[in-house]
């Protein structure tokens, strides 16, 4: 246990410290989420009179829970790039060669892409609070909502991980990335699943990610949340995920 | 050598070029069509929105992935020229009496090859999904015009910033503020419909909300001579804008080496 706090200690303070010293890296992760809200709760706002659209705290907190979750999510995809970047470079080999406890390794990045998704959601939470997003949800549903879009973190870290770890090179980084997109993008994005038709309700209703992002409204609107619904799916997408990520680590050893 | 001549070899080069990259010619394609598709389905319920001019979305969402597809057009323009300075093809082309404007025309060329592709292909895919294209015929033909005009135009000011930097890598770089020009225009919305006075500004000062109501003009209204002026208007002043600019780029590019 203790071999794998230190290379987790390690590899996070490595990985953490590269972003927060290189804008190239720590820019994109900012501005994009930032644009998406700016672009989405502004031009989008008027969608929230769309006869039926029923959400209490208003449009702007709608968006909001959306883009903090694809933020996190994005955080653990950025943290991927980082991965198969470090493997191109040839430093992951030197790493598997020299930790004590290889799964401190994966164990690092997700604490670099926690750290990654931190500073992110705080921007935004702060951005949305100057902007007069309303919060009607108490202090408990909020620390939920932060957990959850923890919990969403970890589970994208672990897919990049995994893509990563089996490609081992940067060119990977739109099969870590698109899926992701999709995914999220094919949940209610713009208005409640109620309000879809057609085809995309039909997808957003076996889209995962859709107990996510409603869950995540009813917390910031101080809803009903469905808590075994919302947190039983983010553990169990994190539980399947995390397997995928260390199947992935033990190919990267294989592969030498 | 004339210059139709050069020019003819350095776009069949450019094609070639392009077409046998895949991740040249399938993103432009899938990509705006995804995300078309993403946001006609989830966007559907704002047409009930009083003034909403269309009650299908997807006629009016059309216009996206020309728009779309344009941004890609100005990235492979861009990355390709940029590659060219990158691995010294242009500096032993300067050394060759090939013309400055065949070097340009050729590679736009190649580029507006996968735009009208692309713009085809949208158009079969819209009117499988059910598009109502109220111009008709004439109007399909006007906005596959204006559809490549605007490609020209993003094309050139990605092959500007390719030959100005000469690194892909910046190339890639202006991408998301072109995203941004996008995202913050009545791509999503029309203009009166924005509810956000911020926005509205935003949207209307920002040229490409011509360039998406020009298209869908043709698909909604029909005829619309103002929103068909603007579109035009401003797809040639940035092509203008990009073709000249490049141009000098290029001048200064083969004047240096």
């Amino acid at each position: 246990m203790r071999r794998f706090a230190d290379v987790t200690g390690a590899v996070a303070s490595r990985s953490i410290h590269r972003f927060m010293t290189n804008p190239q890296l720590l820019l994109p992760s900012l501005v994009f989420p930032l644009f998406f809200f700016v672009a989405f709760a502004g031009g989008l706002s008027n969608v929230g009179n769309v006869p039926g659209f029923d959400f209490q705290s208003g449009y702007t907190a709608f968006q909001f829970v959306f883009v903090l979750l694809q933020a996190s999510a994005f955080g653990g995809v950025f943290t991927g790039f980082a991965i198969a970047g470090d493997f191109e470079s040839g430093f992951s080999r030197r790493l598997l060669l020299a930790a004590p406890n290889r799964l401190g390794i994966l164990g690092g990045y997700a604490v670099a892409a926690m750290v990654r998704a931190a500073i992110v959601g705080t921007m935004l939470f702060s951005v949305g609070l100057a902007t007069g997003m309303q919060v009607h949800g108490d202090g408990v549903d909020l620390f939920g909502l932060i957990v959850l879009a923890l919990l969403v973190n970890i589970t994208a870290t672990m897919w990049a991980a995994g893509v990563a770890m089996r490609l081992r090179t940067i060119q990977a980084g739109p099969a870590m990335q698109m899926p992701v997109f999709i995914v999220l993008f094919l949940a209610p994005v713009y208005v409640p699943l109620g309000l879809l038709s057609g085809w995309i309700h039909a997808v957003a209703q076996l889209n995962p990610f859709t107990a996510l992002v409603e869950g995540g409204r009813d917390l910031i609107s101080g809803g009903d949340v469905h808590t075994w619904l919302v947190y039983g799916v983010a553990l169990a997408l994190l539980a399947g995920f995390a397997v995928w990520g260390v199947r992935g680590l033990r190919r990267a050893e294989s592969a030498g | 050598m004339s210059l139709a001549a050069q020019g003819a070899e350095m776009a069949r080069r450019s094609v070639l070029q392009t077409l046998r990259q895949p991740a040249m010619v399938v993103p432009p394609i899938a990509f705006p069509l995804i995300l078309m598709a993403v946001n006609v389905g989830g966007l559907q319920a704002a047409t009930n929105l009083p003034g909403f001019p269309t009650d299908d979305y997807l006629n009016f969402a059309i216009a996206f992935p020309f728009i779309q597809g344009s941004l890609f057009a100005s990235i492979n323009a861009g990355s390709s020229l940029a590659r060219d300075v990158e691995t010294g093809f242009l500096k032993r082309l300067a050394l060759t009496p090939m013309q400055r404007a065949a070097l340009l025309v050729g590679n736009l060329a190649g580029v507006m090859t996968v735009a009208l592709i692309s713009a085809v292909i949208y158009l079969v895919v819209g009117f499988a999904a059910g598009l109502h294209f109220e111009a008709g015929a004439a109007g399909v033909a006007v906005l596959l015009v204006l559809a490549l005009l605007i490609a020209l135009g993003f094309a050139s000011l990605g092959a500007l910033i390719g030959l100005r930097t000469g690194s892909g890598e910046a190339v890639q770089g202006v991408f998301p503020l072109f995203f941004v020009l996008v995202f913050l225009s009545s791509n999503a919305l029309p203009r009166e419909l924005i509810e956000q006075d911020w926005f509205r500004a935003i949207a209307t000062v920002n040229p490409v909300s011509y360039l998406f109501e020009g298209l869908r003009s043709l698909v909604i209204f029909g005829w619309d001579a103002e929103a068909l002026a603007l579109g035009f208007g401003i797809a040639v002043a940035i092509a203008l804008l990009g073709v000249l600019g490049a141009s000098t780029a290029l001048r200064t590019r083969l004047v240096r080496t």
